[in-house]
Parts: C-alpha cells; structure tokens; sequence
C-alpha cells in the first residue's frame, strides 16, 4: 500500500502571535516552528502504524522553502520512507491542494492523510480540495481508520454524533484526534532520517485564489472583576445585568 | 410589438432574464429532517452580503425537512428554497454536485456554507471544482468593492484575525459557528424541488452513533461550563453537569482531561481541541494555557473559578472567583436557581 502524508510547518503552539510589515506579515523572529500536530500526531503515526500491520511505503508532501527540511527530517525520523518537498512559497489552501495534487495525480497513492487542519490557518480544506481535484471520496475529520483488502473503514464528526463509514481505496482523508497516539522519534530514527531521500521537486504552475492582506490581534480584555466566592448570586447578578448573558 | 405584447408572447426570455439576476446561494444542512442554528446563521449572514450587492438569498438544501419549515426560513431572509428530497444523507458526491448545478442555476456569486462537518466537506470540495477562492471560518460580514471581496477570519487557532481579499470572480464562504446573532424578521420562502441528474456516492454510511450526553452540540451552545484538571477526577463532573443543566449551558474540559479520558474527546476545547465562541464561558479548575485560550477567547464573557489567584486564566477573564470549585460550582448552581426561578 502506498500513503502519501500531507506535512505541514507551523509554530509551537505556546508561541506569541505577531506581525510586521504594517501588519502583513506574521513576525517569524525568534518563533520556533514544529510539525503540525494533527500532521505528526494523527496523519503520520497512523500512516505507519498501517504500513507496519498491511506493508508498503509512507512518503510525506510538503509544499515550501528549504526553511522546511527541518519538520520534514522530524518526519522521517517518526518512521516516513522518503519526503517530497514542493519548492515553492504555499500561497492558500487551494494552491496547496493543486501541488498535492498535481504530484500525486501519477503516483498511484492508495490512501492520502492529512492533518485535519493547521494550527496557523485553520482552514481544514486541503483534504476536500486534493479529494476533489484527483477526483477520490474524502472523509472529513476522521478519529478512526482502519483497512481491509481495498476498503477503508473510519469513524468521523458528523453533525450531534460520529458515524461510522466505509470506502473502497483510493481515499483523502482528515485525520484528527483519536487516530493514532504521539511517537518520540529514537535516536535511532534521527540517524536513519538523515540520509532517508529528501526529494526536491519544482511547483506546478498552480496559483493561489486568495490572500491575506492584513493580519490584527484580538483586542487586550480590560481589567477581571472578582467576585467573592461567598457572593454567588452577585455574580449571577452581572452575568445578567451587566455581560447580559443569561 | 409593444412592450407588454413581448413581454406576453417571449415569456420564456424574460425567466431566463429573472434568474441572470445575481443570488447568494446558502447551502444549509439538514441531517435528521432539522436545520441547526449554525444554519439559520449562514442564512442571515448570506442575507446581509445579499443586500450589499443587491441580490436576493437562495437557500439550498435537501432530506426530509417539512413544507412549513422550509417556507419559514423567509423569516432569516430566504427569498426561496431549493430541496432536493431523494439524498437522504449528507454524503458529498451528491451534495457538491447539487450545490455546483444550483451555482450554474441561480447564478449564485457568492455561495455559503456553515463551518460545520458538512461545510468542512462540501466548501473546499465546489471551490476546486469550480475555481472560486475559498474563506474557511470567517467571522465578519465582507466588504465589497467591485469584483473585490474582503473578509475576516480567526487565524492562528483564535490568537489572531486575518483579513482576506478573494480574487476570483465567484467567491465560497464558510461561516464560523456562533459568529453573527440570527434575527428573525418576516416573509416566507418560495419553496422549489431542485432534481438535477447526480452522482452516486462512494461513501457507505454504516452506523451513526450519537454523541454520549445529549442536549447542546458544542460548537453551537451559547452557555458553556468547562473543567479542568481541578476538578481531581471523572467521578467529580456531577457538580459540573448539575450547574450546566441549570443554565442550559453545554459542558467542555481541558486538553489533559480529556487525554486522561477523564471526559470524552469532543469536549475538548483548545487549540488542538474544537475552538468555541459562546456568550459566556465558565471555567472551573483550568489554569489557562496559551492553547487553552486559543479555543475560548473568542467568547463573549469568560468566568474563571480558580484557587490559584495567580492562574493565567485571569487575565483573560471578565469575572474571577477565586475559590475551590467543589465548593463554588454548587453554590453558583443554587443562585441559578433562584435567578431562573425568579424569571
């Protein structure tokens, strides 16, 4: 079975947003990038743990610069096979999607796993994009996934529940907490990492649709108000009167 | 000829004419035969774009939801409805075929959806296939000018905004859940079967198991009372719950409660969690990580129950008790109590 896994870049999620440039640019001094989480956590480790149980290869697709190679050698030292690196700037999602896809179009990936979205962007669409633009099913924000012979099995958010669905091989799929836990990579893994294939590959022509042309930070709360813990129905009180809440 | 004699003999032309007239299509799901609130939302927020550019709100949905229903949404600003009765599931072949021939049909230019597992599906699925750039989560009515459509989004899992310009000519949005306030005004719906020929799907639906706990989905609840590692174990979340249910409010926990399976994952609220934005969130025992309140700052009022009067969760707080939640959390429920008894 051949698993193409989707890697992104993103920073730690104890970093402190800011920008630069008159507010255009998210400010990458001093922020310590990582893989991201649903990336490595879900998509990746369950990417190796069905390559461990049914054979074949895991290569990871990562659209970027070389200030990439890092996250991606961390990959490799989790357990991927081989990287491939899309040498190009991600415009948005869509242009993301387009180079997935474009790359994977003539590889014969049997199942494509993507975190279910990034901790910067937010946006959870690569997966229904690259789905639609190969033209393969999709399953959105799955906990659980599993495969027989051709056919995945996976449980996944619906609205007020989970549901439990099935689809024949080849699948996008969104994988999100439950699918698989945390791996440490050994020191084991980061030697191998080292010399594991980093495939350089130039972009398709595929563009963005959509830019970011300003960035703002939420507005400072003002002061907290304590209310003593003796005092219930005081704060009872403001939550109606005041906030207007209840 | 005159005008009204044309007018009677090509009437054919001037429908055609009638539906060049520009729409905001509105995909709304309908699982189980029930529009959810995070529907009518993306109702009303397509109704506000519709009257910057002077066009009317097509809803577009399908299954089993009621004549009277369907006609009602005029009251969320639904100039008609488009259902599709044969899909029974939100399954996404069908549905992104139906939402892209009812793109073509209603000359829709912007088309909308609810940042809900169905929109999460069906948005980037129409944007690839027809080429419109995609804002996932927006929180804001666009700015318009021209063929120019600006929009806000949470970004960096809610630690920021960014404001987005969409450059292809059709645009899809998806809605962020408890983002705009549903008003209900007047009118009723022309309601509409809308049967183009689809595609079947290649997603075998085989069990549906409802969430443990019913009442409020998360994401949509506009109370909610989340515990944290405070609270010292699972078998401590009554007082949590009791308190919930006298508010009406939805219950939600920290990351490490729900690592420690203390309480089930789709109540965990934070930055690798689901992100929340109710009116008021109370929480109890949870110190306030930085990935904590990725999740919950975009709530209206935040109420902190903490021991530790130097938690980091106050500083994010427009209220703070500080105290044990063993003993707060009941005696805040007794107070409910009185309040909703006394109103």
């Amino acid at each position: 079975m051949k698993i193409l896994v989707g890697i992104s870049k993103a920073p730690d999620t104890t970093t402190k947003i800011s920008f630069t440039d008159n507010n255009t640019k998210f400010n990458e001094d001093k922020v310590q990038f990582i893989v991201n989480p649903y990336d490595e956590w879900y998509a990746l480790v369950r990417g190796l743990e069905l390559k461990e149980k049914n054979g074949g290869t895991v290569t990871t697709i990562t659209v970027g610069g070389t200030d990439h190679d890092p996250i991606i050698r961390k990959a490799l030292a989790i357990g991927a096979d081989d990287a491939v690196r899309i040498n190009t700037e991600a415009a948005d999602g869509y242009m993301v999607a387009r180079q997935i896809a474009d790359y994977a179009k003539d590889n014969g990936y049997d199942l494509i796993l993507l975190g279910k979205e990034t901790i910067d962007y937010n946006g959870s669409m690569v997966g229904g994009m690259t789905a639609e633009l190969l033209d393969m099913p999709y399953v959105s924000v799955a906990s659980k996934l599993e495969i027989e012979g051709r056919t995945a099995i996976l449980e996944r958010d619906v609205q007020g529940g989970i549901e439990v669905v099935e689809a024949d091989l080849p699948l996008v799929v969104s994988c999100a907490k439950g699918m698989a836990e945390q791996r440490i990579p050994n020191m084991r893994g980061i030697m191998a990492a080292r010399t594991k294939p980093l495939n350089v590959i130039e972009p398709s022509d595929a563009k963005g649709l959509t830019r970011v042309v300003e960035y703002n930070l939420p507005v400072e709360k003002g002061e907290v108000k304590i209310v003593d813990a003796e005092n219930m129905d005081e704060l009872v009180s403001l939550l109606h009167n005041e906030a207007k809440v209840i | 000829m005159s005008w009204s004699a044309y007018y009677t003999t090509k009437p054919k032309l001037f429908k055609n004419l009638k539906n060049l007239k520009m729409s905001i299509l509105v995909f709304v799901d309908a699982r189980g035969g029930q529009i959810a609130k995070a529907g009518l939302e993306a109702i009303v927020y397509g109704k506000k774009i519709a009257d910057k550019m002077s066009a009317s709100v097509t809803v577009l949905t399908y299954g089993s939801v009621s004549n009277d229903t369907l006609e009602g949404l005029g009251r969320y600003g639904a100039s008609k409805v488009l259902i599709n009765k044969s899909i029974t599931e939100d399954q996404d072949d069908a549905l992104t075929s139906l939402v892209a021939e009812a793109t073509q049909t209603e000359n829709a230019s912007v088309i909308i959806f609810s940042f809900d597992p169905a929109g999460k599906v069906l948005a980037p699925r129409l944007s690839a296939r027809i080429g419109a750039g995609l804002v996932a989560g927006v929180i804001s009515v666009p700015e318009i000018d021209g063929n120019s459509m600006t929009v806000t989004k949470n970004v960096f899992s809610g630690k920021a905004f960014a404001k987005y310009e969409i450059s292809t000519e059709k645009k899809v949005l998806s809605l962020l859940p408890n983002s705009i306030q549903v008003n209900e005004g007047e009118g009723t719906a022309e309601v509409e079967e809308f049967s183009p020929s689809l595609p079947d799907n290649r997603i075998r639906v085989k069990e549906l198991k409802p969430l443990g706990g019913e009442g409020i989905p998360l994401p949509e609840a506009e109370l909610v009372v989340s515990a944290g590692r405070g609270l010292k174990g699972p078998e401590n979340w009554g007082i949590v719950e009791e308190l919930a249910e006298s508010l009406g409010a939805a219950t939600a926990c920290s990351r490490p409660v729900s690592d420690m399976d203390w309480r089930p994952h789709h109540e965990h609220v934070g930055q690798t969690g689901i992100a929340i934005r109710p009116n008021l969130y109370i929480a109890a025992g949870i110190s306030g990580a930085i990935q904590h309140l990725a999740g919950v700052n975009g709530s209206k009022t935040i109420v902190v129950i903490n021991t530790d009067p130097e938690a980091p969760f106050f500083k994010a707080a427009d209220y703070g008790v500080v105290g044990d939640a063993f003993e707060v959390l009941p005696r805040l429920k007794e107070a409910v109590e009185k309040f909703n008894a006394a109103n």
